[in-house]
């Protein structure tokens, strides 16, 4: 029986809930039987005996129902995986439960893209306890990437990846290629839709790619950080550039990219029929290899159900040989 | 160090003539990589446009050039350009000093090609599709670098291709 603790339990927290409360019996047909054992979040816990509908329930009425905290869930519960879907934050909170959970000897699966700032520490606190940290849900959401570099690109030298990893920008970007609309405009129709934030700072300026792009970076054994990624947002892109751009071929996107002499998140001219030249609110990224040649792979890079699909392939990676 | 020249002569349509333009060629040390005549393109006094690549030192390409001039009609005379990119800017492109810009972009190796300018109303940034090349990729990647610190320097936004090599 695999014991699960889920910590945070916003929406991918709930999200992922679901999809075990609604997938269980195939689930169970590939990894064996599994409880989820306590959740956890800001507003409380729930532990011992209960359905994963009623957790979901509590919450939606405004709380779970015992006092305790996440910290306290990690620390004391039995659990063998913790799913850590608290939101990224700056503190580094979601970073101390896995260290915990790894430090207690349980492996644990994130969608938390605070681990940018530790990823080589957790691993090899990981290794060390011989368990796994597995973190799938953190870059481009259901796209299926640090699973492909690590395992099935094992033995491929990547020359470079270069990546569309924020579905903001890439929104904003191909609604002003589209229809010829200002910046500003087409970010406000954004915010109302839901598709920006109404801080978007982090999305247009290349935060979160940079983010995801110094997760992607280290997978593929790059020790970098964020501040050595050269960043440069979108705010300043016109409607104009894109009609300049669209004479010669081309129109404009924000592209992360790693490679031995480059790492950087920045706007870039893309060929109108290159595969990076992907519209709406899509991710994708773009793999050079020595042996395997290109490999295109693109996906929706956030949702509720989109990022607890990738948690559980993660639970499927983790559990598929026992 | 040899760098790859490329010329356009035109020639009678008659024995002999490209002996003309080979002979200086060869007397400088340069090196013939390629000659194809364009007998499809006859001008209207019957001459033959031929095109000839070689490889030599830059000075003495100069003086090939110089002699053959003597010699023959020569209508294009340059080192072939191998490496291009074409880069968007945006910024106040041409109050920052366009000419002081391309010319600082411009070296022996490389140079600005091509620029494709618009301007909205006054004091709005506007835009640009500017083409660089050079006769390598390294010399290529040296322009680009001198770009980039240009434009950091006069508030432009340089907007790069991503290759998809």
């Amino acid at each position: 029986m695999i014991k699960i603790a889920i910590i945070g339990f916003g929406t991918v927290g709930q999200g992922v809930a679901e999809l075990l409360a609604r997938k269980r019996d195939e689930i169970e047909k590939k990894i064996g039987r599994f409880k989820v054992v306590a959740v956890a979040d800001l507003t409380g816990a729930m532990t011992g005996e209960f359905r994963l509908e009623e957790a979901i329930e509590h919450r939606r009425k405004g709380g779970l129902p015992e006092k305790k905290s996440a910290m306290e869930i990690a620390e004391n519960e039995d659990y063998d995986v913790m799913i850590e879907v608290t939101t990224t934050r700056l503190d580094e909170e979601g970073i101390a439960y896995m260290k915990v959970a790894l430090e207690r000897g349980a492996s644990v699966i994130t969608s938390n893209k605070s681990i940018a700032v530790a990823l080589m520490d957790l691993l090899r606190l990981a290794k060390r306890k011989n368990v796994k940290l597995l973190y799938e849900a953190t870059v481009g959401g259901a796209m299926p990437v640090i699973k492909l570099l690590n395992s099935y690109l094992a033995f491929c030298e990547i020359r470079s990846l270069k990546g569309i990893l924020n579905g903001t920008c890439n929104y904003i970007l191909t609604r002003m290629e589209e229809e010829g609309l200002p910046y500003n405009q087409v970010l406000s129709e954004a915010q109302e839709m839901g598709i920006a934030e109404a801080n978007p700072t982090a999305d247009v300026e290349g935060i979160d790619a940079a983010i995801k792009l110094v997760i992607l970076a280290n997978t593929i054994g790059y020790p970098a950080k964020f501040e050595d990624v050269k960043r440069e947002g979108i705010t300043k892109i016109t409607p104009q550039a894109f009609k300049v751009a669209m004479q010669k071929g081309y129109t404009i996107r924000l592209i992360a990219e790693a490679s031995k002499k480059s790492l950087r998140v920045s706007p870039r001219l893309v060929k109108l029929n290159s595969l990076l030249a992907i519209k709406g609110t899509l991710n994708a990224l773009m793999i050079q290899t020595d042996t395997a040649g290109e490999i295109f792979v693109a996906g929706r890079g956030a949702g509720k159900y989109e990022t607890a699909s990738a948690i559980l392939s993660d639970l499927y990676e983790l559990h598929r040989d026992r | 160090m040899s760098e790859l020249f490329t010329l356009v002569v035109e020639l009678e349509d008659k024995p002999g003539q490209l002996l003309k333009v080979l002979e200086p060629i060869a007397r400088n040390g340069g090196n013939i990589v390629g000659i194809v005549h364009q007998r499809g393109k006859k001008t209207p006094l019957s001459r033959v446009p031929v095109e000839i690549s070689f490889t030599a030192d830059p000075k003495k390409a100069e003086r090939i050039f110089e002699e053959l001039q003597k010699e023959v009609v020569v209508r294009a005379f340059g080192k072939i350009r191998t490496a291009t990119v074409s880069l968007l800017l945006i910024g106040h492109i041409i109050h920052t000093d366009l000419s002081d810009t391309i010319r600082r972009i411009d070296s022996s190796e490389a140079e600005c090609v091509e620029l494709n300018a618009t301007m909205p109303e006054i004091n709005q940034p506007s835009t640009a599709m500017m083409t660089i090349s050079a006769k390598s990729d390294e010399a290529l990647e040296r322009a680009l670098e001198r770009v980039r610190e240009i434009c950091k320097e006069k508030g432009i936004m340089v907007i790069e291709p991503v290759n998809e090599i």
